[in-house]
């Protein structure tokens, strides 16, 4: 236990300081963002209201520290663009973003964790081989490009499926699918390389040999072992899913962060940029930390240190 | 020649890949001639035929033609973007090895907060702070990709770093910067090498998706994102504008995955055995 509280602790340090290099980062920017609320004809009286009221006449580790306490209790600033709670905004988008990529990564696993054990049974054999090519090039398209492919196939040929927006199941197959395909290609290679490393151990040996069925040796004695690296690159590739996110909600306009987000750097809403860019970082820290956990849970061998 | 082929098809498919993205970059724009830029309002939209070969834009531009001047940026964006990733990462790395140990820990732990951002948020912090533009994309895409080489490179040394040679070498009196750069880089270089070649698809992709969102390449550049850009607007009415340039960037990146992943089975001897 002291091992996740240390943990805990190293995550809140890095929080910290990610936190102050954006915040420094963003405030050291030439413009005024009183100006940028207020408007270019607006008088100075109002200027320099908004400067008390945001606290801008402060010096910038007063800032850090007011905006780190604000912070702690949900509070993220105000919108640049519509002056709304920029807390409230992510809140409210937050939840389609979350239900997007977790079934983006049940798919990913639902592919990937079967498809690497088929791998890794049959290496060097077609299956194989079939699946390798699958995953170099499932992990070389461009998201956007299979999003549009599928908009222009599925919705505009067909009309199967929505062409964009959030809205009841038919509005998610295809968002759910392009984001699924980088997770599911390095998914099914991590489980087909830790499946391999796992088969040659001699107690799979010797499940085999007190003449064990093949599917329990697999599902029963080698899949957990098998699922460390997995677990680790499910994980791990948290950002990597953020950012495929950023894009698959800007093609399909989902009404997600990752859409809050170009848009605000499209309008250069620094309050915004900086509460989604912490709390993606967040999200990436606690991913990391979960792994760990997990990992200990699923390998005892790792627990000494 | 054939063994090798046999031996390692993903090697020979990248690598004829990536060598005919070179000569077409290269030569294609010389060879075809013309502007990518001229616009024929008079064939707007037309489907691929013999004149066209992947059809027209909305402004009547040859998208083939666009494509082989795209290639050239492509290739632009993965030199400079590269140029600066390995070029800071990798010194940084290899400087962190050798450095004491309270240093290698304060630079390990500064690229260990950087992996903390998503890839593409920090891209898109950097791009708001700098504004929008190729090159500013590029810079961003060297931003998260810094880390990377950094951890790669200082590992590698770290573990060089008692070997006999290198101990001989420390014994006989050669300098610090001779050792890391004459005979560690040297050794490090195959893995390093991999890792650049993996990350130039990521460069490729990662600048298309910048300039399809609209904050790399602007208008008319004919960048292969920004392509997708214009023809997303005209999707229905026609799906050649966006189909040709993702098969671009598809097959660019395919290339480089192939032969990243080929140079690594080769290169690797502990494969040659499974």
């Amino acid at each position: 236990m002291t091992g996740v509280a240390r943990r805990v602790t190293t995550l809140l340090v890095v929080m910290l300081f990610v936190s102050a290099v954006v915040f420094v980062a963003i405030h050291s920017l030439p413009g005024d963002p009183a100006r940028l609320m207020a408007g270019p004809q607006a008088p100075r009286s109002v200027i320099d209201a908004l400067h008390a009221r945001l606290g801008l006449d402060e010096p910038l580790s007063a800032q850090y520290v007011h905006f780190l306490k604000r912070a702690l209790s949900g509070d993220f600033g105000l919108s640049l663009r519509d002056g709304t709670p920029v807390g409230a905004a992510i809140a409210q988008r937050l939840p389609y973003s979350l239900l997007l990529g977790g079934l983006s990564y049940v798919l990913a696993i639902v592919i990937g964790v079967p498809g690497g054990t088929l791998a890794a049974v049959r290496v060097g054999q077609w299956p194989d081989h079939l699946l390798m090519a699958a995953t170099l090039v499932g992990a070389s398209l461009a998201g956007f490009w299979v999003a549009l492919l599928g908009m222009e196939i599925f919705a505009v040929r067909l009309h199967w499926l929505p062409l964009m927006g959030a809205g009841d199941w038919r509005h998610y197959i295809l968002p759910v699918m392009v984001l699924a395909l980088m997770p599911a290609a390095l998914i099914l290679r991590m489980t087909r390389t830790g499946m391999r490393d796992v088969l040659r151990q001699d107690y799979i040996r010797t499940a085999r040999a007190k003449g064990l069925p093949p599917a329990i040796v697999l599902t029963r004695h080698a899949l957990r072992n098998a699922m460390v690296p997995v677990v680790t690159v499910i994980c791990l590739n948290l950002g990597g899913l953020i950012s495929g996110a950023v894009v698959t909600e800007t093609v399909f306009d989902w009404p997600g962060i990752g859409r809050l987000l170009i848009d605000a750097v499209r309008y250069r809403d620094y309050p915004m940029i900086q509460g989604i860019t912490l709390l993606s970082i967040l999200g990436v820290l606690g991913a990391n930390l979960v792994a760990e956990i997990l990992i200990a849970w699923l390998d005892p061998r790792t627990r000494g240190n | 020649m054939i063994r090798i082929m046999r031996r390692h098809p993903a090697l020979c498919l990248g690598a004829m890949l990536c060598g005919l993205a070179l000569v077409l970059g290269a030569i294609g724009p010389v060879v075809i001639g013309g502007d990518p830029s001229a616009q024929d309002l008079y064939h707007v939209l037309q489907p691929p035929s013999w004149t066209h070969p992947c059809g027209t834009d909305a402004f009547g531009r040859d998208i083939f033609l666009r494509l082989i001047y795209g290639l050239r940026l492509t290739m632009y964006e993965v030199v400079v973007s590269t140029a600066c990733a390995a070029g800071i990462g990798i010194p940084l790395g290899l400087f962190s090895a050798m450095a004491p140990s309270w240093l290698d820990r304060a630079i390990m732990g500064l690229s260990d907060m950087a992996f903390a951002f998503p890839g593409l948020v920090l891209a898109l912090l950097i791009v708001s702070l700098l504004g929008p533009g190729l090159f500013h994309a590029l810079l961003a895409i060297a931003a998260f990709s810094i880390p990377i080489y950094t951890r790669l490179a200082r590992n590698l040394t770290h573990a060089l770093r008692h070997a006999t040679y290198i101990e001989a070498l420390q014994v006989l009196g050669a300098s610090r910067a001779r050792i890391l750069f004459r005979h560690m880089l040297r050794n490090i270089a195959a893995p390093v090498l991999v890792q650049i070649t993996l990350g130039a698809g990521t460069v490729v992709l990662s600048a298309a998706s910048l300039s399809f969102l609209g904050l790399g390449a602007q208008p008319p550049m004919p960048e292969w994102g920004t392509m997708m850009s214009d023809g997303r607007n005209v999707l229905g009415a026609a799906f050649w504008p966006c189909l040709f340039p993702g098969l671009a960037i598809a097959l660019a990146v395919i290339g480089l995955n192939c032969l990243g992943d080929g140079l690594r089975e080769a290169l690797d001897a502990r494969s040659e055995q499974s």
